[in-house]
C-alpha cells in the first residue's frame, strides 16, 4: 500500500488504531470527570499525533525523505543537548563543526556506505573537534569541552543515524522491508517505556537507582522486559528477518538498553538541575526527553540484526 | 506598506530563523503586553534579541513593536538605515548625549502616544556575551510622566552564544525567553533600575540554558 510493504503498512495502521483508542478514552475521561484537569494528557496525545503523523508521512514519501527526517531529528536533539550543557564561548566554532557533521553522516546513510557511516563520527569527528578547538587556542576548560562535544555528537548524531541506516539495509524480509525494521525498533522502544511505567505503577516497590530516577522500580523493569519479550517474539517474524527466538532476544536487548538510555539522559538533567530538556513538544518536554531510550536502543538493535543477517 | 514589509519579514525570515535554526523555551508568555502603550525592558546580548521578540507576537501586532536603537550604529549606512527604519521600525536614538533629555526621547513618547509597544534595552549595548552590563537611566526619563505605560521585564539567555557581538557565524542554540510581571511604579531612576535588576535576577532562575550558580 502506498509503496510500503504490506506488513509494515499493517503495523502503521495498528499504531494509528492505538492512537485513535487513546484519543477516544481521553475524550470519555474528560466528559465523565470534568472536575479533573486532563490538559497534560490531552497535550501529550495531540503531540503524539504530530510525532507519528510526521514520521509516517516521511516514511511513506520514500527512503530519502525519511533519512532527511531523521537528520532533522538529530539536528533538533543536538541543538537541545548543546544548549543545556555548559559550553564555552570559545567552543562556538567547534559546535558549528559538529552541526556540519550531520549532513555528512546522513549522506553516508543515503549512499549505503557502511564503512564510512560507522567510523565517521567515532573516528574523524572525534579527532577533528579538538583540532578545531586548538585552532581557537582557548585552553581553559579544553578537556571538558572536547568531551562534551564528542559525547553530544555520539548521542544525537551517531546513535540516531542508526535508525536511518535500517532503511538502506538490503531487504531480507520482503513483506516488511527497511520500514518494517524502523517500525519494529520504534514501536518496541516506545512500548517498553510505556510497559515499564505501567508495571511500575501497578507493582512497583523496589527502586533501582533512586538518586537518578525515583520512579524506576525492579518490578516495572522486569514486567516491562517480559512484556516486550513476548510482543517482540510474536511481531519480529512479520516485521524483521528475525525468527521468534531471535526476536525474543531482541526484545530483551531493547528493553535493557531502553532503560539505560532513559536513565542516562535523566542523569544529565539531574546534573544540570532541570526537569525537561526543552519545551519543544507540548506535554512531553524537549525532544531529548522523547529520544532518550531510542539513543540506546537504536545502535544495540542495529548491530544485533547486522551481526545475525548482514 | 511598511506594515506589510514587516509582516513579510517576520513571517518569512524571522520566524523560520527563530523557530528552526534557534528554538525557544518560553516562560511567562502570559505577561507579554499585547497592546500599547507599553515598554518591554529586555537585556541585550545579540542582534537576535529583537528577532526573538518579534517572533513571540502574532503577525497582526508586529507593526506595533518598536525597538529603540542607537542612531550612530543603525543609521550610518543608507541601506541598513532604510531597512531599520522601514522594515524593523526602529526608533533611532542619539547616544552622543549632546541633545537635551526631552529631545532624545520625543520619538519614544510619540510612539507610546500612538499605542505602540516599545522595546528598550536598558543596557544600551550588547556588551559581552551572556553578561548583563550596567543599566542606563534613560528608561526612567521615558516613563516618569507616563503612569499609563507599564514596564515589562524580559530576559533572554543563550542568544549571546548563538550570535554574539562582533561575530558573523550564527551557531544554532536553543534560547530561553522569560517574561516577568509588570514592574511596580518607581519614584526615582535608581529605584527603577534596582527593580529591573531584581527582576532580571529572578527571571534568570527560570532559564534552562543557564548553568551558572543558582
Amino acid at each position: 500500500m502506498l509503496g510500503i510493504p504490506e506488513n509494515a503498512f499493517i503495523a502503521m495502521l495498528a499504531v494509528l488504531g492505538v492512537l485513535v483508542i487513546a484519543t477516544v478514552i481521553q475524550f470519555i475521561l474528560r466528559l465523565k470527570r470534568p472536575d479533573i484537569d486532563y490538559r497534560e494528557l490531552t497535550q501529550r496525545i495531540v503531540s503524539w499525533w504530530w510525532i507519528i503523523g510526521l514520521l509516517f508521512l516521511f516514511l511513506t514519501i520514500g527512503t530519502t525523505a525519511a533519512i532527511v527526517f531523521f537528520a532533522f531529528l538529530s539536528f533538533l536533539s543536538l541543538k537541545e543537548f548543546i544548549s543545556i550543557v555548559p559550553t564555552r564561548q570559545a567552543d562556538r566554532n567547534a559546535v558549528f563543526w559538529v552541526y556540519l557533521s550531520i549532513p555528512f553522516q546522513y549522506y553516508w546513510v543515503t549512499t549505503g556506505w557502511y564503512g564510512m557511516f560507522i567510523i565517521f563520527i567515532p573516528v574523524f569527528i572525534f579527532l577533528l573537534i579538538p583540532v578545531r578547538m586548538v585552532l581557537k587556542g582557548e585552553t581553559d576548560g579544553f578537556i571538558k569541552s572536547a568531551g562534551v562535544l564528542h559525547w553530544a555528537a555520539m548521542l544525537t548524531i551517531f546513535s540516531v543515524s542508526h535508525v536511518a541506516y535500517l532503511l538502506v539495509l538490503p531487504e531480507k524480509q520482503v513483506m516488511a522491508g527497511g520500514v518494517g525494521l524502523v517500525l519494529f525498533l520504534l514501536i518496541m522502544t516506545q512500548f517498553n517505556d510505556v510497559s515499564q511505567y505501567v508495571w511500575g505503577k501497578l507493582l512497583g516497590k523496589h527502586k533501582i537507582i533512586p538518586k537518578v530516577s525515583p520512579n524506576k522500580t525492579w518490578q516495572g523493569f522486569v514486567g516491562g522486559m517480559f512484556t516486550i519479550m513476548l510482543v517482540a517474539s510474536i511481531v519480529s517474524p512479520h516485521l524483521t528477518p528475525l525468527n521468534q527466538v531471535e526476536g525474543l532476544i531482541a526484545g530483551i536487548l531493547i528493553s535493557v538498553s531502553g532503560f539505560f538510555g532513559d536513565v542516562v539522559i535523566s542523569s544529565v538533567k539531574r546534573d544540570l538541575h532541570i526537569k525537561d530538556s526543552g519545551n519543544l513538544i507540548p506535554g512531553h518536554g524537549g525532544i531529548l526527553d522523547r529520544m532518550d531510550s531510542l539513543i540506546y536502543t537504536a545502535p544495540i538493535f542495529f548491530h544485533y540484526i547486522y551481526y545475525l543477517y548482514y | 506598506m511598511n506594515r506589510i514589509l514587516k509582516i513579510l519579514f517576520v513571517a518569512l525570515f524571522v520566524r523560520p530563523l527563530v523557530f528552526i535554526i534557534l528554538g525557544l523555551n518560553v516562560r511567562g508568555r502570559k505577561y507579554l503586553p499585547l497592546s500599547g502603550p507599553a515598554i518591554i525592558a529586555a537585556n541585550h546580548n545579540s542582534h537576535l534579541d529583537t528577532m526573538v521578540l518579534f517572533s513571540l507576537y502574532p503577525l497582526s501586532v508586529v507593526h506595533k513593536l518598536r525597538p529603540v536603537a542607537a542612531a550612530d550604529y543603525f543609521l550610518c549606512n543608507p541601506l541598513i538605515a532604510w531597512f531599520s527604519l522601514n522594515v524593523i521600525g526602529i526608533i533611532p536614538i542619539a547616544r552622543t548625549g549632546k541633545i537635551n533629555k526631552n529631545g532624545i526621547f520625543s520619538a519614544c513618547h510619540e510612539a507610546l502616544d500612538n499605542g505602540d509597544i516599545i522595546i528598550l534595552f536598558p543596557e544600551g549595548t550588547r556588551g559581552e556575551p551572556e553578561k548583563t552590563s550596567k543599566l542606563k537611566k534613560g528608561i526612567y526619563h521615558i516613563v516618569k510622566d507616563r503612569e499609563d505605560t507599564p514596564i515589562v521585564p524580559l530576559l533572554t539567555h543563550g542568544l549571546g552564544r548563538a550570535l554574539p557581538r562582533g561575530e558573523a557565524l550564527l551557531v544554532p542554540f536553543n534560547c530561553d525567553v522569560v517574561v516577568g510581571n509588570t514592574l511596580p511604579p518607581a519614584a526615582s531612576s535608581d529605584e527603577l533600575l534596582a527593580l529591573l535588576n531584581d527582576a532580571y535576577a529572578r527571571l534568570l532562575k527560570d532559564c534552562l540554558t543557564y548553568t551558572g550558580p543558582a
